[in-house]
């Protein structure tokens, strides 16, 4: 089937469709390695998929049944571990996340590896920066009682509902890696970073808001956000991280003035 | 994976596989340069703290513009359009207004606010967009020096104008 047919074949009349749901998708993917060439170039791959299936099945495709060398990283393969952003169509997305008739396959699907890394080959990016400012907002319960504590450290639902939305984070790194001002300067925490702190300082159960807040006053904190929105378009957990990061800047604000 | 129609079509596309480079001087044991991003965040990515400027600067921005909002449009209907237009405003006109204390204030503040303003979504364009650590001093020294002139200037004028000049 070479025609690309997203629409269902009102319930089979044409006998064609009925039988294969496959359609021809092409993969245009960047690939960089570094033991055979400086230049990252594009390549296409050619391959019949059912639109059903998503990007990493695609990926799959190619790892398995025809180039062995591309290299991308998944784990869980359904959404959940964060291995595999990557920019699809010129947008971050998991691809485990992306089906296939969404990203209009009719046309070359272009995959990326995210962008604002250093890219190690193909689709593998280090993600050592952007863990470094994951650790560097400290993103665990710091109380300032020093026992051991004898029971649960319980909360109310309220209390619990303030911070929910950025508890979802998987650490997939889509936002910091769609982030203009983290493109330039890699020193910004980026939304990530952002978005963990602001699920410890909205916690009522943790005591160390305080220094997480001074940590974000800094240069490189969230006075540097320039509110694109990049980031919420881009998160596959759909959490709101450009109001996170507004959240962030009103507790700094209203707490010293 | 129940789908057995794979096709190969990796040379149809023209644009050939990162493997076909030809003699290539790069091997595993000789990788060629990755390219690292502009200022990496590393282990010791320094905790500069200087106190709550950038927040204040941030809110500057905000509440400057606000203000501005009305002082320019004041100053825009006032100049060219109220009372015969553009046509008017000649050096009797300055030397008119600036005799009412009213109008001194208004040029003064307009002209701190924009200037502060100005240079602060500057030095943000400067932050954002300069990579190396050099042009960023240099430029943003340009950017101040600048400043500071034209706010030093722009006062000086407002306070010592002489209509009697000449």
């Amino acid at each position: 089937m070479a025609t690309p047919t997203l629409e269902k074949t009102d319930g089979g009349a044409e006998p064609g469709f009925a039988d294969s749901p496959y359609i021809t998708v092409t993969f245009r993917v960047r690939r960089f390695n570094p033991e055979v060439s400086a230049e990252a170039e594009w390549q296409d791959f050619t391959f019949e998929m059912d639109p059903k299936e998503r990007v990493l099945d695609g990926l799959h495709k190619i790892k398995w049944e025809l180039d062995g060398t591309l290299t991308f990283r998944r784990s869980c393969a359904h959404g959940i571990c964060g291995s595999d952003a990557m920019r699809i169509n010129g947008k971050n997305r998991l691809a485990c996340k992306t089906l296939i008739k969404d990203i209009s396959p009719e046309k070359p699907i272009t995959i990326e590896a995210i962008k604002g890394l250093t890219v190690l080959k193909d689709l593998v990016v280090d993600m050592e920066p952007f863990f470094q400012a994951y650790r560097d907002v400290m993103p665990f319960l710091i109380t300032k009682d020093t026992n051991e504590p004898t029971r649960e450290r319980l909360q109310s639902a309220e209390d619990r509902e303030r911070f929910d939305d950025t508890t979802k984070c998987i650490l997939c790194a889509a936002c910091t890696s769609s982030c203009p001002v983290f493109w330039n300067d890699g020193q910004y925490f980026g939304p990530a970073a952002i978005v963990n702190a602001h699920r410890f300082i909205f916690d009522s159960r943790d005591e160390a808001g305080e220094q997480r807040l001074e940590i974000l006053n800094d240069r490189d904190g969230v006075w540097r956000c320039r509110t694109t929105f990049n980031c919420t378009d881009a998160c596959p957990r759909g959490i709101e991280i450009t109001k996170a990061i507004q959240e962030v800047k009103r507790a700094l604000i209203t707490r010293r003035i | 994976m129940s789908n057995n129609t794979v096709k190969t079509d990796t040379t149809a596309s023209g644009i050939g596989p990162v493997e076909e480079a030809g003699a290539s001087p790069y091997s595993a044991d000789n990788p060629a340069p990755v390219i690292e991003p502009p200022r990496k965040r590393t282990k010791k990515t320094g905790r500069a703290t200087r106190g709550n400027f950038e927040l204040y600067a941030w809110l500057f921005m905000r509440l400057s513009g606000v203000v501005l909002v009305v002082l320019v449009i004041g100053h825009l209907l006032v100049q060219l359009v109220l009372d015969g237009g553009v046509q008017k405003v000649g050096f009797a006109f300055v030397a008119g207004r600036w005799a009412s204390p009213f109008w001194q204030v208004w040029d003064l503040l307009m002209l701190w606010l924009a200037m502060l303003h100005g240079t602060i979504g500057l030095r943000t364009i400067i932050n954002d967009y300069a990579e190396r650590a050099n042009t960023r001093v240099w430029l943003k020294g340009l950017l101040y020096t600048a400043t500071v002139f034209t706010i030093l200037l722009g006062t000086l004028v407002i306070f010592t104008f002489d209509p009697n000049i000449r």
